[in-house]
């Protein structure tokens, strides 16, 4: 009598209830929709190998004649595609590691000292969460010309941190809360300082949920429009979504080129969504639910 | 004697309070430093930015309540707050409501149900810049997919006898007629929001009590009444949610606005967010835009409140 089998038994009765219970129709719609949903995707991805001249001349429904990658290749060179990806880069990556080091030290914080204030800054990330971009915009560009960072990388490494602070806090605190306490009280009476046990134990603890955050946070970071847009104004500093929204500018026309940098622009936060996809839907839930 | 020990011990507390303060301080100091600066101060400094005339050449000059004066009078302002209330109508009702209908066929292990799931979910990971561009190829008139579509059916009608012409699907401007425009930039963001709705909900269902639904289903309860009666009740806690958020996230449409339209044709697709960017950095009246971002804070006060009630029930809720 092995345990896995009434397990497996319960699963196979569990599924065919469950199957019986969706009507045909409902599953067309459903399948209908879902490849509805991949059509602009997918129609992007065919126009940005086909030529220019091709599409112009034949229509979009032809049979492409040519396949091509020059939209591509006159992306990354001509329309400096790289140099934008590589500043999108270098902002994205000292922002998450900063967001998510200092938030869990003040989820930490928040949760093992149960000091006067902790409750009001909790409860000031949530709100903080939901503030409109607009509300902080001119101040902070008054703030990063004054301190001398306006149209550097600085001044979106400091507001992306500064700003995605508050929802890493909110996700990691709830996270520590799940952790019991004795854990801590336990190494305090082994001499431990607060520091070695937020290195040695609270941290580790807080990894998995780390990881859904920092899924999430890339995305967030990488897709940033507005503040590149307010504090960015040099083209060889901006990350590729303004420098994409500039090209548009520039190529007006040209409309392969801007699909093909649009769909190069998309493959890291891709890349990340498909190998952390678990992580990313757990981050994204986790405001959302208790659990 | 007595009392040098009760001094003693008044004294060590001191030290005490000051060693935890210390280190509560060396944990929070530099987060909460960062917070401060960088989202506390702008957020109160705004208030005081809206009470100004800020060419941002010259220092912020104090006209007291001046620029909420203007802003009742502009109908700019009006068409923004009007098509910010029918963003926020579409929003909280279309992706809520396919994302609700998706999450429940899905929680039901379909076939390939992962791929399903991907498909609807993916826009949400493109940038909302990127979407305004692959959706601004898609209402090119000329060259677009959406009015090459309509040429193709256009085609198929004629061959079958209809009395149509198959090349005015290219005069239709989405982006450029005032009457469609609203509705073409709605789109690609109902696009995004619906899969998140999806993935909310999903995480929801999978909380439901199944005893609750066995026992239901014991009493007779199948299909509707069932998802009526019993599912959605216990959904509530993420409806809330997903309003509050689907009206936050309609507040902040800016990304997708300011690049497929910024705000036109003759202002039919303005929304605040964008207004409030095209005041303060195109017009170089950064009091006015911060007297918009004011009333804007306004809005998404009110729910941020309904969403804040929420987490505090459930805090309460967490420590009893």
């Amino acid at each position: 009598m092995s345990p896995a089998q009434p397990a497996q038994v319960n699963k196979v009765l569990k599924e065919k209830r469950f199957r019986k219970g969706v009507h045909p129709a409902i599953i067309v719609i459903v399948w209908f929709f879902a490849l509805l949903w991949l059509v602009p995707i997918v129609g992007a991805f065919l126009t940005a190998f086909r030529t220019f001249d091709d599409l112009n001349e034949f229509g979009l429904f032809s049979i492409p004649r040519v396949f091509t990658l020059d939209n591509f290749t006159r992306a990354w060179n001509t329309a400096n595609l790289g140099q934008f990806m590589l500043n999108s880069f270098i902002i994205t990556i000292p922002s998450l590691t900063a967001c998510v080091l200092l938030s869990s030290m003040c989820a930490y914080a928040l949760v093992r000292f149960r000091f006067a204030l902790s409750r009001p800054l909790y409860m000031m990330f949530v709100a903080g969460l939901m503030l409109p971009f607009q509300m902080l915009l001119l101040p902070v560009f008054k703030l990063s010309d004054d301190l001398g960072i306006y149209n550097t990388y600085w001044s979106l490494i400091l507001i992306h941190t500064a700003f995605q602070l508050g929802f890493c806090s909110f996700v990691l605190r709830n996270f520590m809360r799940t952790v019991p306490p004795s854990l801590f009280e336990s190494a305090v009476i082994d001499g431990a300082t607060e520091w070695v046990i937020f290195r040695r134990i609270a941290f580790p603890l807080m990894l998995p949920g780390l990881a859904a955050l920092a899924t999430l946070e890339f995305t967030w970071i990488f897709n940033d429009f507005l503040w590149a847009l307010v504090l960015i104004q040099d083209t060889h500093l901006k990350p590729v979504t303004t420098g994409l929204a500039n090209l548009r500018g520039q190529f007006t026309t040209d409309y392969p080129l801007i699909v093909a940098g649009s769909l190069v622009a998309t493959i890291p936060t891709l890349i990340v969504f498909f190998g952390l996809q678990r992580y990313f839907i757990q981050g994204l839930t986790v405001g959302a639910t208790k659990g | 004697m007595a009392l040098a020990s009760r001094r003693t011990r008044s004294a060590n507390y001191q030290t005490l309070a000051l060693n935890r303060f210390l280190v509560i301080f060396s944990f929070l100091g530099i987060p909460l430093g960062l917070y401060l600066v960088w989202v506390l101060w702008p957020t109160l400094y705004t208030f005081y930015l809206s009470l100004t005339n800020w060419d941002s050449f010259t220092p912020p000059v104090f006209v007291g309540f001046q620029n909420y004066q203007y802003l009742i009078a502009d109908p700019e302002f009006q068409h923004a707050v009007i098509n910010n209330a029918l963003w926020i109508l579409v929003f909280i009702t279309v992706p809520t409501a396919a994302g609700l209908a998706l999450a429940t066929v899905l929680n039901n292990n379909l076939r390939f149900d992962r791929f399903l799931k991907v498909a609807y979910f993916l826009p949400m990971v493109i940038a909302p810049v990127i979407i305004a561009l692959i959706w601004s190829w898609i209402y090119l008139p000329q060259q677009g997919l959406l009015n090459s579509f309509i040429n193709q059916v256009l085609r198929l009608l004629q061959a079958i006898g209809f009395n149509v012409d198959p090349k005015s699907a290219y005069s239709i401007g989405w982006l450029g007629d005032p009457n469609l425009a609203l509705v073409a930039v709605m789109a690609p963001a109902v696009w995004r929001q619906t899969g998140y709705v999806m993935i909310l909900y999903l995480a929801g269902l999978k909380t439901v009590d199944s005893e609750v639904v066995e026992a239901a289903k014991m009493d007779g309860a199948t299909g509707w009444t069932m998802f009526r009666y019993v599912i959605f009740p216990m959904l509530s806690p993420v409806t809330t949610i997903v309003v509050v958020v689907s009206i936050i996230d309609s507040l902040r449409s800016f990304d997708i606005v300011n690049v497929m339209t910024k705000g036109g044709p003759v202002s039919a697709t303005e929304v605040l967010a964008n207004y409030m960017y095209v005041k303060s950095f195109d017009d170089n009246r950064l009091g006015y835009g911060a007297a918009i971002a004011v009333v804007l804070f306004g809005f998404a006060l009110i729910f941020v409140m309904m969403y804040l009630r929420q987490v505090m029930a459930q805090e309460d809720e967490g420590t009893a």
